[in-house]
Parts: structure tokens; C-alpha cells; sequence
């Protein structure tokens, strides 16, 4: 084997008191993709700011040695390292909306990056259109002299991925690049990255928390943790045998349908705190199977493998045996069959969220934005109905519509036969205590100025349920309980606590007030996939227990498939199928439907699926297309789609279909 | 009763804001949230270094504030039960310097000067008519030979400045003691960890700007019972006084005039943000029709109307003095309506971005009313917004209050303010030989008074602004 193009060798990393990376040894081929994967706050973003050395003011490496064939890059001069980036090491950020000069064009900002590189002045700009053509971009000579503004967000990562590659680099840090995109998009993006690395023989170092992606991408791994390097492998050996019980208990704790029923392994607490000295493994807080030693001793590297090697004490010669040994089967679920057949509880019939577009001096309306366009969804009681799609397709703001945050333009929205759309603030009240929402962002969801108490009391207090401060602070403990928190914490302030934390505190603050129905818009998508398993966890069981109806908004098919009795698909503000999540998921019949579960990187890199690739994004939703709004997009599409918007067919009992392929059953 | 209190307007809303900042400091101290940046204020050198010179501007305007009418002595062989008081309303702060407003000249004399400025025609003893600089009244009258005023002037400075340090001797140690109490260590361990600087409160560096402050402060208080330290005006007032007066005059623009605006700016602004649609348009329309005037000018009318009506009603007021009084508040008001719409630009942004939040829709989900919204949801989280604008907007509006006295539209031309002392040094440095000593102490005094505030406003908007808390 040839030297590797890159070798991290015991890089450490501070900033302020933290050490943030500590001892990291890596290795690249040329050509290979290699992943880092490791959820928020462990390290791995700084450990690409380290490699290119441009880490933020406070931060300073403290130790190690980067070589770029051969290269020690924490030896060059500023001015040398200059000259490295963006030649030999590029790298692409996680947003691209934030990453581009709004005020440049597209052209100018990508020649710029040329310029440092290239000779020749005049060969700029055919070397710009030359790379807008490699990473993809349609008619790449309109495109240069557009705003970054006029780009959609997948448009964007494919001129940072552009601009990168204007060096002609041997490795490019690929930082999150697809997390801020739909599962289309990403897929796009993916498969961007792998042609062009297939044809220039380019190495990919991917920093990325999504299991998924690494699956898909990667030929070897490395899993970190609270700053260290706990487990590498190759792709295919870890996904097969993970060795490290923290590498074990991230893929355990993954949504998928066949966990359907079951409890998913979330890992408890959180990453420890980087700014103290560790004496022993720093997973073994949260590891169920830690033993004396892993408090006391630092954890040498294991092979467990050829090329696999693990940072843990079960790893010990004396203790392979037990290593091996799987984890005690997770406790199963009991799953209520609750209202299969009951009448639905909530009943939204062609419901429309139209914004009017204004222009000119006297605000004359020129036009609407159809983010809702017409869709009917039935919700019983007892399950959970999840309404799937990707960005902009109007999903949570269906979801607002249907508690009255934002008001409907048309359509109905019968609650228990009482009709909800149109009713005033003041009316609206008596039902507000049966229909609940939990939001997506944690942070941004609890006034940063008030007590968790007072938080979680609020609805007691307007709704008159509780009328003395002491009653709603018993009550708000009582529910912090149920949640899993500890009662004391009413006393504290919201900014004390972790993301999965306050996510609890949301749920304990929509619950206050004994809601029937909870719209969850994207409630896990903000939190780490083990934070993630344990509040679908607790949705679950507040679900068996309470009997509460769910109306699960979402993008991410896995935690569908987890926890979804009925999936509805959404595109550009209609529902395009729906029907029972085994249905919608196994059989899908809708085009769109069949190229988002293509989309959707699965943790097995074994699995084979069929590509289907969506080209170009989502039409803006104040112009949709005539006819089906799918079909500009569609693999599938007929003459025929662009005339009229298909009409609903039934499948089956169940399942409803807008498409003209799909013939109707019965 | 040997006095009867008067209580001009300004005064009461004077009172009004200190019991406002208490009650706010009050309930500041509960909420850890709001005592968390106000901590970060304290700990900064410059925060506690500005807050030291604030406070002795503000003790010299609270003293101004309490205004009294004294009992006159009753008139030999007078039968009449009823008490008779003086017309002249006096404040605290002219009792205290009582000798410096007595004292005045025939005319312009510099600063520790012994002779008058001009030259004048005096009588000798022996019949002779000589024209000379005549000896002054008041300064330096207790010398016999004018030219040794040096020494004199030294002698008593040192002392003033010793008799000032005694006193700061006597606060450390009462404040170490407290400190030390409270922290259960003895106060000399306390003294000691002053002294080295390793406080979290800056002491050292409050205590010497208070130390610098009342030496300097003992050696005027010495000094100014002999001399004229600042010389005197025109009419021979001391100009020491003056400048002491006119604190007064520019705490209160600075002031009364954002408590003025600060409800119309607060109420209109979150109204136009929450509400939207109808609401949003008509405040919008209304503040931007506003800002469209030129203030000088809404400002010129409105003062000119004011002294129109008040000339016309001359025997509506008492005194001079509540003339002068009401022509402030009136200056304080209009500056306010011309001042507000930046503030409420600002809260409208800010409110129309927090009633998007998850928090807001959270709360309209449970069915909290808009009112109780506001109130606890937006106006808490606007409140930053509000302190970084009031205390920016001080120092603008103290040298405003300058301005526009110097173009004659300001307070009353009877009212001691920095404003007036320029424009009437105006003619003085047009003046062969010129005077200098007025401008120079309103400069002096207003400067201090600005850049105190600049630098405790740049303190205050760090300590408040979240995006630099993770850098401190």
C-alpha cells in the first residue's frame, strides 16, 4: 500500500479551558472517502478547523502532527499554509446559504477561488463554466451571472462544492454538507461528491452525525466521542459488528420499522463536559456495561478486527468473550391497538393557507403563495398520523393552521364535529385545552426570562385550570415527573438544561393542560440521534398512556416508520398519498413517494436499493406547475400530467393515490 | 416651621424616575436574568470607574432637586400670627453653597484672581483718582499682599485635598468592613485583597476615582470660601456655581426626556409589531410623518409658543424660578415626541421577530391573551433593547440641551445651564483680552459628564448584547 496522502498523529486541540480534540490519529488514502461521525459537540467539526488551521481566535493546537504527504502542516508559516489551502486541502461547510457573499455573483465569487489558483488570466472564465459543469449545474453561463439569492439551497452547496474543487485539491473536509438539505437534495449532493471523486481520484475526509450517510459514502470510519477517537474501522465491518458499546447503542438507537413496537436503546445523559481532565473511558458515565476499571483507566486501542480497531476495557484480552456478547434484548412496547376504527377525532377537509403576495405603493395584492393548497387529513384517536415532506411543502404550516396560529384561508377543520377554521381568538379558547403543539427548536421555544415552572404553568393559568401560583408549580413538578425530569426543576431557568431536556419541558408544558391531540411539528429534528431515541421513546409511551393522537410533522422517513400509524405525503402544499404507514412505505405508488424512500440513506451498507434520483428542487409555491405538481420533476411523467391535477384514487380502503398512473382499485 | 418645601414639576419627576430605578434595580435583583448582565456592568473596571462620576453628578443633581422657600425673620414690632416665607425658592445645593451664591463680584475676574478683569476708576484715600484693577469683594480679600496668593492657594489646596482623603480613609475601611462582614474574613484580609485588586468587583479602581473625586472636591470646598476658583461671570457670578447649577439642568434633559418618550415608544412600537395589519400601518404612517419634520424646527415653534403663552400669563406662576421650571419640562417633552421614533423603529423590528417565535405561538396555543403576551412574553425580551437606547440616547441629549440653548430656543435664559453659559461666552471670546473661564468650565464639566456616559453606555450595551457574551 502507498503512503496515505493524510496522517493525523495525536492531534490535540483546546479552546479556552476545553480540550476539544485530544490525541486524534487518522490516516487518508488518495481517493478514499473516509468518515468522521460523532454527534454535536464531540469535537469532530474542530478537528477539520484544525486540520486547515483555522480555528476560531480562542482555540490553539496544543500537540499532534498533520501530514499531507509528508507535509507537517502545523509546521508551515501562515504564508505557506496559505498556499496549501484550497490547492491541495479545500473544504465545504454545512451552510451554504451563509457561506456565499450575497452581494457577488455566483461566477464572480467561484473565479475569485480560480484566480489563486490558476495562471493564466484568461482562462478564467472558461475554467468557472468548466467547473459549474462538473459539479452539475444546467445552463452553468446563465447561472455565473446570477446572486447566490436566486440559487436554491442544493443549487448553493453545489457552488461551494465548485469553488472548492477550483484548486484542484487532493483531499476535500467536507463538513455536514448535506445536513441543512432535503433527503432529495442530499441525495444529489452525495452522488455529486462520489462522481467527482471517482473521476479525479480525489480524497474525502466527510464529517457527518448521520449513520446513514456514512453508510452510503464511506469505505472506513471513525466514531468519535467527547473529543477522542473511540472506534475506526471499515464502513462495512462497523455496520456489520460495531465494537465500541457507544458505536452499538448509536446504531441501536436509530429508528426503524422493525423497531415498530419496541423501545429504541436511547443512551442516557449527555457528552460530558470537555474543560476537565478525564482519568478513565469518557463514555462511562452512559455505558451500561462499564466496569471498575473504566472509571480509573484509560482504555488502550483493541483490534477487534482486521484494520478495526476499539478504544474500550471490554476489548481486554481476558474479556473478549463477554464483548461480543450482545446487548440484553430491549424491552418490548406494549402496543395498543387504540382506535383502528373509532371516528376520527380530527377532521380537516380541503383546507387552503394562502399568503398574498403585495406589491407596489398601494399593496395591491399580485399573487399568492399557495403553501397549503387543499389538503384533507383524518386523525383518530389514540394514533399517530404523520405528515411527511420535504422543506417548503407547506407541512408545518399546516400544522399552525389547524390550531388557528395562522389563520385558514378555506376549507375545515372539524374538531369532535365542532368546527374549528374561522372561529375567533376568544372562541377558539375552549378547544385550545384539547389541541397541543411541541415545536421543533428547543432553544428558541421557551421564553428565555421565565421559570420552567412558569413555563409549563402558563396554559394552567390562561385556561383558568389552575389558579394559584403553588397549585401550577405542584402540577408543573408532577408533570416534569412524567416526563422524566426531576420536579425540582421548576426552579431553574430554561438555558440550564440540554436540548433533549428542554425538549422534555415542552412536552410537559403541552400536556399541562390535558391535551387529545398534539401537532408535533419535526420535534426531534433538532437533537442528536440518541437524544432523538429517547424522546420518541417517551412520545410512545405518553401515547400508551394517555391515549393521545399524534399529528407527527416530519421529513425524516425512519422516525415514520418508528413511530407513524398513518402516513400522509405532502408536495408543494397538497397531500400527494396517503395511507397506513405499511402501505405508504412498503408499497409506495406515488412517484414522489417511491424517489423520497430512495432518497433516505439507511445504516446498512449491505442494503440494496435501487437509485432514484430526483433532479432540480421543488417549484416555488406561489407559481406551481400546471397540471400535476410533480411532473416537471417526475422520472415517470406523461404528456398528460401537465394538463390537470390528478384526482384522488383509492388503492385501497386505506390508501389514496394523486396520481394518473396509478389505477384505481374498487 | 422654619421652611416650606416647593415641589416644581421637574422635581416630582425627578422623584418619580429614582423611585422607578429603585423598584426596577429592586426587581433586577430577584430575576437572574436581568442581575446577570448588570453583574457583568459591575465587574467591569470601566463600568464601576463611569458609575463612581455618574453617581457624584447625580448626588449634585438630587441635592439641586429639593427645593424649599425659607422663613423669613419676622419684621421688628410685626403683630401678624402669620409666618412670612422668602419668594426665592432655593435648593439644597444653594444652601450648601450658600457663600459661593452670595459671594459675587462687580464683575469678570479670572479664576483665583485677586483684582478685577477690568480696569475702573478708584478713589484713593488721599483724593487721587487712579485708573487700576481694583481688589475684589470676596477673593482674596483676607490677603494682605496679593502677590503671596501662591502660597496661600497651595497651603490650602494640600489641606482641602488632606481633609478629602480623610474622609475616603473613612469610607474604605466602613466599606471594607461591610464587605468583609459580609464575606466573614477579616477586614484587613479585605483591605489586602483590595489593594491587590483581586476582587470580582473592581474596588480598587472605584475607590481611587472616589478618592481623586473628593480630594479634589476638599480642596475646591477650601479654596472656594477664599477665591473664585472658576472666576466669575459677567454680573461677577462665581462661575463655580453656575457650572454646579447646571448639572441640574442637563441630568434632567438627559432623563425626564426618554421617560417622556419611553411609553409612546414602548406602546406604539410592541402594538405595531404584535398587532400587524391596520395598527401597523397607522403607527408606521405616524412616526415616519414625524421623523419628516425637521426637529430644530418643531422644537423652535413650540418654545416660542411656550414663551408667548407665558408672557401672556405672566401671573400664573408663583416665581421666577417655577417659570424657568416649567419652560424645562416643556423642552424635556418636546424633545421627547422628536426622539421617539427610533426607539420605536426598534421595538417594532424586534417585536415583529418574537411573535414569530415558538414561545409566542406556544403561548397563543394555550390561549394566553394578547395583552398577557405582551406583557410577559415580548416586553420582557425588548427591555435589552430599551436600556442600550436610553442610555446611548443620554449623552445626545445633554449636548442637544447645549445646542439649542445656544440658539436661544433652549431652557430659560434666567435657568444656570451649560447651554446658556456657552452662548453667552460667545461674546466673551470675541472680547480683548478674552474670557476664557466660563466656556472652558462648561466644557469641562459637560465633557466629563458625556464621556462618563459614552464609556457606561459601551460598558452596558457589551454587557447586554448576547452576541458578545461568549467572548467575555
Amino acid at each position: 500500500m502507498s503512503a496515505p496522502l493524510l496522517e493525523v498523529e495525536g492531534l490535540s486541540t483546546t479552546i479556552g479551558a476545553a480540550r476539544v480534540v485530544d490525541g486524534v490519529r487518522l490516516e487518508l488514502a488518495r481517493g478514499e472517502t473516509f468518515a468522521l461521525l460523532g454527534e454535536s459537540g464531540c469535537g469532530k467539526s474542530m478537528t477539520a478547523l484544525s486540520l486547515m488551521r483555522l480555528l476560531p481566535p480562542a482555540g490553539r493546537i496544543e500537540a499532534g502532527a498533520v501530514r499531507l504527504d509528508g507535509v507537517d502542516l502545523l509546521r508551515l508559516s501562515e504564508a505557506e499554509m496559505r498556499r496549501v489551502r484550497g490547492a491541495r486541502l479545500a473544504m465545504i461547510f454545512q451552510e451554504p446559504q451563509t457561506s456565499l457573499n450575497p452581494v457577488m455573483r455566483i461566477g464572480a465569487q467561484i473565479a475569485e477561488a480560480v484566480r489563486l489558483h490558476a495562471g493564466a488570466a484568461a482562462a478564467v472564465d472558461a475554467r468557472v463554466l468548466e467547473l459549474l459543469r462538473a459539479v452539475g449545474i444546467p445552463d452553468p453561463e446563465r447561472r455565473a451571472r446570477e446572486y447566490p439569492h436566486q440559487l436554491s439551497g442544493g443549487m448553493k452547496q453545489r457552488v461551494m462544492i465548485a469553488m472548492a474543487l477550483a484548486g484542484d485539491p487532493e483531499l476535500l473536509i467536507a463538513d455536514e454538507p448535506t445536513t441543512a438539505l432535503d433527503v432529495t437534495i442530499q441525495a444529489q449532493v452525495l452522488g455529486l461528491l462520489k462522481t467527482l471523486q471517482q473521476q479525479s481520484g480525489l480524497a474525502v475526509l466527510l464529517i457527518t452525525h448521520d449513520l446513514g450517510v456514512v453508510a452510503e459514502t464511506a469505505e472506513r470510519l471513525a466514531v468519535m466521542y467527547a473529543g477522542e477517537i473511540v472506534e475506526t474501522a471499515t464502513t462495512a465491518a462497523f455496520f456489520a459488528a460495531p465494537a465500541h458499546p457507544y458505536s452499538r447503542m448509536l446504531l441501536e438507537s436509530l429508528p426503524t420499522a422493525d423497531k415498530r413496537g419496541a423501545r429504541l436503546a436511547a443512551i442516557p445523559g449527555r457528552v460530558p463536559p470537555l474543560d476537565r481532565a478525564f482519568t478513565g473511558c469518557r463514555f462511562v458515565e452512559r455505558c451500561p456495561r462499564a466496569l471498575a476499571r473504566c472509571v480509573e483507566q484509560l482504555p488502550p486501542w483493541h483490534e477487534a478486527g482486521a484494520g478495526h480497531w476499539v478504544r474500550c476495557h471490554l476489548w481486554d484480552a481476558d474479556l473478549v468473550d463477554t464483548a461480543t456478547v450482545a446487548e440484553p434484548a430491549v424491552a418490548e412496547g406494549e402496543q395498543v391497538p387504540v382506535g383502528e376504527d373509532a371516528a376520527p377525532l380530527l377532521e380537516v377537509a380541503d383546507l387552503k393557507v394562502h399568503f398574498p403576495i403585495h406589491r407596489g405603493v398601494l399593496r395591491r395584492v399580485v399573487g399568492q403563495v399557495r403553501a397549503v393548497d387543499g389538503v384533507s387529513l383524518r386523525l383518530r384517536p389514540g394514533r399517530t398520523l404523520a405528515l411527511v415532506g420535504e422543506s417548503g411543502c407547506g407541512k408545518t404550516t399546516a400544522g399552525k393552521a389547524l390550531l388557528q396560529l395562522i389563520a385558514p384561508t378555506a376549507g375545515s377543520i372539524r374538531y369532535q364535529g365542532h368546527e374549528l377554521a374561522g372561529l375567533s381568538h376568544r372562541r377558539m379558547r375552549r378547544f385550545r385545552k384539547d389541541l397541543q403543539i411541541i415545536f421543533q427548536d428547543p432553544h428558541a421555544s421557551m421564553n428565555p426570562r421565565m421559570l420552567v415552572g412558569d413555563v409549563i404553568g402558563e396554559g394552567l393559568q390562561a385556561l383558568g385550570l389552575a389558579r394559584t401560583r403553588p397549585e401550577r408549580l405542584r402540577r408543573a413538578a408532577e408533570l416534569l415527573e412524567l416526563v422524566g425530569m426531576p420536579g425540582a426543576a421548576v426552579e431553574r431557568y430554561p438555558h440550564e438544561f440540554s436540548g433533549g431536556q428542554r425538549q422534555r419541558i415542552c412536552i410537559a408544558r403541552a400536556l399541562a393542560v390535558d391535551p387529545r391531540v398534539i401537532v408535533c411539528d419535526e420535534p426531534t429534528s433538532a437533537l442528536d440521534v440518541s437524544v432523538q431515541a429517547q424522546i420518541l421513546n417517551l412520545l410512545k409511551d405518553l401515547q400508551a398512556r394517555l391515549g393521545l393522537s399524534y399529528l407527527f410533522i416530519t421529513h425524516d422517513l425512519s422516525v415514520v416508520a418508528y413511530l407513524a400509524h398513518e402516513v400522509a405525503v405532502m408536495y408543494l402544499g397538497r397531500v400527494v398519498e396517503q395511507g397506513r404507514v405499511e402501505e405508504v412505505l412498503e408499497r409506495p405508488r406515488h412517484p414522489y413517494t417511491r424517489a423520497l424512500l430512495s432518497a433516505v440513506p439507511v445504516a446498512d451498507p449491505r442494503a440494496e436499493r435501487r437509485t432514484l434520483r430526483l433532479e432540480g428542487d421543488m417549484p416555488s409555491p406561489s407559481a406551481p406547475p400546471p397540471g400535476c405538481h410533480f411532473h416537471p420533476r417526475c422520472p415517470e411523467a406523461r404528456p398528460e400530467c401537465a394538463l390537470a391535477y390528478p384526482e384522488g384514487r383509492a388503492v385501497s380502503a386505506t390508501h389514496r393515490v394523486h396520481c394518473i398512473l396509478v389505477e384505481a382499485e374498487g | 416651621m422654619p421652611l416650606m418645601p416647593v415641589v416644581l414639576w421637574t422635581d416630582a419627576l425627578l422623584y418619580l424616575l429614582l423611585v422607578l430605578l429603585g423598584g426596577f434595580a429592586w426587581h433586577a435583583a430577584r430575576h437572574e436574568h436581568l442581575r446577570a448582565p448588570w453583574r457583568r456592568v459591575a465587574r467591569s473596571r470601566i463600568g464601576v470607574v463611569t458609575l463612581v462620576v455618574l453617581g457624584c453628578y447625580l448626588l449634585v443633581a438630587v441635592l439641586d432637586s429639593v427645593h424649599l422657600r425659607l422663613r423669613l425673620a419676622d419684621p421688628p414690632g410685626a403683630t401678624s400670627a402669620e409666618t412670612r416665607y422668602s419668594p426665592e425658592v432655593l435648593s439644597l445645593l444653594d444652601l450648601a453653597l450658600d457663600g459661593l451664591r452670595s459671594q459675587s463680584e462687580k464683575t469678570y475676574s479670572a479664576p483665583f484672581a485677586t483684582h478685577l478683569y477690568v480696569k475702573e476708576a478708584i478713589e484713593l484715600p488721599d483724593g487721587r483718582v487712579l485708573r487700576d484693577y481694583p481688589r475684589l469683594v470676596h477673593g482674596g480679600a483676607h490677603l494682605d499682599d496679593p502677590d503671596a496668593r501662591g502660597l496661600d492657594i497651595l497651603w490650602r489646596g494640600l489641606l482641602g485635598a488632606l481633609l478629602g482623603l480623610a474622609l475616603w480613609g473613612a469610607i474604605l475601611f466602613a466599606l471594607s468592613a461591610a464587605l468583609a462582614r459580609r464575606r466573614g474574613i477579616a477586614p484587613a484580609l479585605m483591605r489586602a485583597r483590595i489593594k491587590a485588586g483581586r476582587t470580582e468587583v473592581p474596588w480598587r479602581a472605584a475607590l481611587l476615582t472616589l478618592g481623586l473625586i473628593l480630594a479634589l472636591v476638599g480642596a475646591v470646598a477650601l479654596l472656594a470660601g477664599h477665591y473664585h476658583v472658576l472666576g466669575t461671570d459677567k454680573v461677577g457670578e462665581d462661575v463655580l456655581y453656575q457650572a454646579l447649577k447646571s448639572v441640574r439642568t442637563g441630568l434632567l434633559i438627559g432623563t425626564l426626556t426618554t421617560l417622556v418618550m419611553l411609553p409612546a415608544a414602548l406602546l406604539l412600537g410592541i402594538m405595531a409589531g404584535y398587532f400587524r395589519g391596520w395598527v401597523d400601518d397607522l403607527i408606521q404612517y405616524l412616526y415616519t410623518t414625524l421623523n419628516a419634520i425637521p426637529g430644530v424646527l418643531l422644537i423652535a415653534a413650540a418654545v416660542l409658543m411656550l414663551q408667548v403663552y407665558m408672557s401672556n400669563h405672566a401671573e400664573d406662576f408663583a416665581s421666577l424660578v417655577e417659570r424657568a421650571d416649567l419652560r424645562l419640562l416643556f423642552l424635556c417633552l418636546i424633545l421627547g415626541v422628536t426622539s421617539w421614533t427610533g426607539l420605536c423603529r426598534l421595538l417594532r423590528g424586534e417585536t415583529l421577530k418574537l411573535r414569530e417565535s415558538d414561545y409566542v405561538q406556544a403561548a397563543s396555543a394555550l390561549g394566553v391573551g394578547h395583552f398577557t403576551i405582551i406583557g410577559r412574553h415580548i416586553l420582557p425580551n425588548v427591555m435589552h433593547i430599551v436600556l442600550i437606547t436610553l442610555v446611548l440616547d443620554f449623552s445626545g441629549l445633554v449636548l442637544a440641551e447645549a445646542v439649542l440653548s445656544y440658539v436661544n430656543i433652549g431652557v430659560d435664559p434666567t435657568m444656570n445651564s451649560w447651554g446658556n453659559m456657552i452662548n453667552g461666552a460667545r461674546l466673551e471670546l470675541a472680547r480683548e483680552p478674552v474670557v476664557w473661564w466660563s466656556l472652558s468650565a462648561a466644557f469641562v464639566f459637560m465633557f466629563t459628564l458625556v464621556l462618563a456616559a459614552n464609556l457606561f453606555a459601551d460598558v452596558v450595551r457589551d454587557a447586554f448584547d448576547p452576541r458578545l457574551r461568549g467572548a467575555a
